[in-house]
């Protein structure tokens, strides 16, 4: 994974280098990304997508929201919020993926009733 | 720990502050414009309770209906079925989302949270604030909903129904948005003042276990309202635009609307009783006089449960259409959430065990706990149980087991709270003798009206009917008769409350002799809580004689 | 102060962890329906103006970019550079309204609409068994509506507060001692910007 290594911790002007080359591999990526879906790689695709879309998202969390260098609880609450929000997102599939479309074995199946007559006009009642 | 010894005085020698919260400042405005944590607290608990009688009304009025398999009460129609279904889900929804979420944690914890751990008040104090007008704002439309049209869908707003029904399910189902964010921002505002606003010298396993449990639960409220707040949304797009994601005829899901409510429905039920098991954890200690049984194991189950409660929601979907596999790792994974509880429930045994007890008010409520929510939460288990819960599901049984959990567990450790902090929070001690008897009615009245309710479910009664068979008729009859007796009990207490706010301000600053920090300040307490900011000394719970000479 | 600051910034965090989740909602959604539909999702993303899309991404990255200089800029007390900067994020901004406001423009002409205003498309292939056209396009596009739009609501709240500490900035109110405000819309920004992020390649780019 190419994580830039510019976790400087920074004063002055190099603060300023570190957030300008975080923004043009940030821009370098998004190329890399829309490039990639020009090209078939089937499956892959989405793997890729994603993939990079994680790295450009980590590089905006860690540089431009400063988490590099901040106390790690502000860290622990951004990683808790995409934690639970995975294991909603994997609980679902397990039950989406796995569903099986089938009739229950031991009902038997719904006869159309034959088509009857006119019935007879019904005997008087009184 | 710090061992200076803090410029407070001893227990019961300070002279009563003629200027305390409460009259601090006078006049509406100054109520309405507060940002006083025990204020906002006092405003919540009058606003909570006041929620809990109109849902208890309706309560009362299911089971009026269901009195009789002829739904008569002196020879007319109670209700027809359409009234009914208005009628419970208006119960559950007010009971759930007006009164029981904010409960603990606004009422109480707002007044307890800053005063436990030595502080001036909430990290936010102005969100405290906006979070009450944001109760307000969704209490007014969840009543206008009621009184427009009503909502007949049950308070767990299924699809495709809720989406195609008439009533004011969207006025409804904007109140709980609402509702959401104004738990959502208590949940920010509780997380932030634990981390950051404790006393000097109290560190994470020196605050008392009270403030672990609202701090889970405060973990809880911000992680999984927010699911609930776009579930809602959702719906209410389905439900004009028909988007199509919930609803089978136009290429939806009903089976993921369940998924998405119960993402947030389940850990919500964690946010309704790890604060009651706060409070539990405060009330045996004191009143066993005795420490913790296992401190760090208690501190440690509450964040556990919190966490563990995030994945198991398909239990309350097991016969929904979920697929076999999700299903039976759901029903594994419920099994392992009750371990923290049973963890709790030893500790507190332990606690009691060779400690000197009293049996005051809140210590009989904290009792009653401990046998209701131990039935509740066994029977939880039962229905856990995958191959048990195919049987039980959607009868009385769920009924009875959610109601001991909710109601034997989290109203009946509310109450003990109320009563135990109640000096605190008015300067007045309620009448001890009609304590005693109100809380023996709401025990014996609760039992009757749904343990009858477990033996109906597990013979097959539906929930959420109107009409039963008459083999029924005769459990129907003693749980309403029940509800009577529960009723009762919860009419005395209010008035007794109530009647003690006529008396002078004459309590003790500790009469339970207490050791968690809320007590070293007067009852009620100065606007800024603390004279001097308090230094931690001792651990909570620590019931050793102080050492000759320490003064 | 310094705790003061800490505070402040453990509660935004919360808050935006609280975003996360909400957000994150509609992904789940998103994705089972993709999962459950995906001929129809691959047919209907065709719709989508991939550059539009990219120019949207990049026209963000480069508000980020200028949102984290104004933070700095504003812990400088640097009152020119701080009101610049915050112009520029909200002229980003503006323009990726616009942008967007193209989009929605194009959708509305080809009937490319939520629910059932839906129109259906030459290029939809897919079927349900009764003959009838599948749901899954009209599911696409209205997940598409929901997180675009709530996406731009967030957008639009944005600018608004932006608007407003440029006003404060301009007052000359911040420096090393008190940024707080400009720190905090920093963060929310960012995570529009990294919502963004994951929404372009699920929708414009994924086959």
């Amino acid at each position: 994974m190419t994580t830039h290594t510019e976790n400087t911790h920074a004063h002055g002007g190099s603060e300023s280098r570190t957030y300008f080359v975080t923004l043009v591999a940030l821009l370098i990526l998004t190329i890399i990304t829309v490039a990639a879906s020009y090209v078939d790689f089937g499956a892959g695709n989405i793997v890729i997508a994603l993939f990079i879309a994680t790295v450009k998202a980590s590089l905006v969390a860690l540089i431009f929201m400063h988490l590099n260098h901040e106390k790690p609880i502000n860290a622990v609450i951004a990683v808790a919020g995409f934690l639970f929000l995975g294991i909603f997102l994997m609980f679902c599939f397990i039950d989406f993926d796995s569903r099986v479309n089938f009739q229950p074995v031991n009902v038997k199946p719904v006869v159309q009733a034959p088509a009857t007559p006119a019935p007879a006009a019904a005997p008087e009642k009184k | 720990m710090a061992n200076t010894i803090a410029s407070h005085s001893h227990i019961g020698d300070r002279p009563r502050p003629a200027v305390n919260y409460l009259n601090a400042q006078k006049g509406l405005w100054s109520w309405m414009t507060t940002v006083d944590h025990k204020r906002i607290g006092v405003m919540y608990l009058v606003g909570v309770l006041s929620a809990f009688f109109i849902g208890g009304m309706f309560a009362l009025m299911v089971r009026l209906s269901l009195l009789t398999p002829s739904h008569m009460l002196f020879g007319r129609v109670l209700m027809t079925a359409e009234t009914y279904n208005r009628v419970f889900t208006l119960h559950g929804a007010i009971m759930v989302f007006l009164f029981i979420i904010p409960s603990v944690p606004a009422a109480l914890g707002n007044f307890v949270l800053p005063l436990m751990l030595g502080a001036k008040d909430v990290a936010f104090p102005r969100l405290n604030l906006a979070s009450f007008y944001l109760w307000c704002t969704g209490a007014a439309m969840a009543i206008a909903s009621m009184i427009i049209g009503a909502v007949d869908t049950g308070w767990t707003f299924y699809t495709p129904y809720s989406t195609t029904t008439q009533g004011t399910v969207g006025l409804m189902v904007m109140a709980v948005f609402i509702l959401g964010f104004s738990s959502i921002f208590t949940g920010i505002n509780f997380v932030a003042t634990v981390h950051k606003l404790r006393a000097p010298g109290m560190g994470w396993f020196d605050m008392p276990l009270f403030v672990w449990g609202i701090y889970s639960t405060a973990i809880i409220q911000v992680l999984a309202t927010p699911v609930l707040g776009i579930t809602l949304v959702l719906l209410l797009l389905e439900r004009v635009f028909n988007i199509g994601i919930f609803d089978p005829k136009i290429g939806g899901d009903p089976v993921l609307f369940q998924h998405f409510f119960w993402f947030y429905s389940h850990p919500a039920v964690y946010i309704m009783i790890l604060p009651g098991m706060a409070i539990i954890s405060e009330l045996i200690p004191t009143f066993s006089r005795k420490t913790m049984f296992g401190y760090r194991a208690v501190a440690y189950s509450s964040v556990s449960l919190a966490l563990v409660s995030f994945i198991v929601w398909g239990h309350h979907m097991f016969v929904a259409g979920q697929s076999q596999l999700a299903t039976v790792i759901f029903s594994a994974l419920t099994f392992l959430v009750a371990i923290p509880s049973g963890v709790k429930m030893f500790n507190w045994l332990g606690t009691m065990y060779k400690g000197n007890i009293s049996l005051e008010t809140p210590m009989l409520y904290a009792i009653s706990f401990l046998l209701l929510f131990a039935i509740g939460g066994l029977t939880g288990i039962f229905l856990g149980t995958l191959s048990v819960d195919v049987h039980l599901t959607d009868t009385y049984f769920v009924v009875a087991h959610f109601h001991y959990v909710m109601m034997g567990g989290t109203v009946i450790a509310f109450v003990g709270g109320i009563h135990y902090w109640w000096p605190k929070m008015t300067g007045r001690m309620y009448n001890e003798f009609w304590g005693r008897i109100a809380c023996v009615l709401v025990f014996i009245g609760f039992n009757v009206t749904f343990f009858t309710q477990f033996i109906m479910g597990s013979l097959g009664m539906p929930r959420r009917y109107y009409n039963y068979l008459p083999q029924y008729a005769p459990y129907h009859m003693v749980s309403t008769i029940g509800s009577w007796i529960l009723a009762t009990g919860f009419f005395i207490t209010a008035a007794y409350l109530l009647a003690s706010l006529r008396k002078p301000m004459d309590a003790p600053d500790n009469p339970w002799g207490g050791t968690t920090l809320e007590w070293q300040t007067s009852s009620p307490p100065i606007e800024h809580n603390f004279e001097d900011q308090p230094v931690l000394q001792r651990a909570p719970y620590d019931y050793r004689p102080e050492p000759v000479g320490h003064k | 102060m310094e705790q003061q600051a800490d505070t402040t910034k453990i509660g935004m965090w919360l808050f935006l962890a609280t975003e996360v989740l909400l957000f994150g909602g509609l992904f789940v959604g998103f994705g089972l329906m993709q999962s459950r539909y995906p001929q129809e999702f691959i047919e209907a993303h065709e719709h989508l103006q991939r550059p539009l899309g990219a120019l949207n991404t990049i026209v963000l990255l480069i508000s980020s970019w200028t949102m984290v200089m104004a933070v700095l800029s504003s812990k400088r007390a640097d009152r020119k550079k701080t009101v610049m900067f915050l112009l520029l994020t909200i002229l980003c901004a503006c323009i990726f309204l616009g942008v967007k406001y193209f989009e929605y423009s194009h959708k509305f002409e080809e009937g490319l609409l939520p629910g059932h205003w839906y129109k259906a498309q030459v290029t939809d292939t897919v079927h349900t068994a009764a003959g009838t056209l599948s749901h899954g396009y009209a599911t696409f596009f209205s997940f598409y509506f929901m997180m675009t739009g709530l996406h731009g609501i967030h957008i639009l709240v944005g600018i608004i507060l932006l608007a407003w500490i440029t006003v404060r900035a301009n007052r000359g109110e911040f420096s090393s001692a008190y940024f707080t405000p400009v720190d905090l819309i920093g963060l929310y920004w960012h995570l529009v910007d990294m919502i963004w992020i994951y929404l372009f390649p699920l929708y414009y780019l994924i086959k």
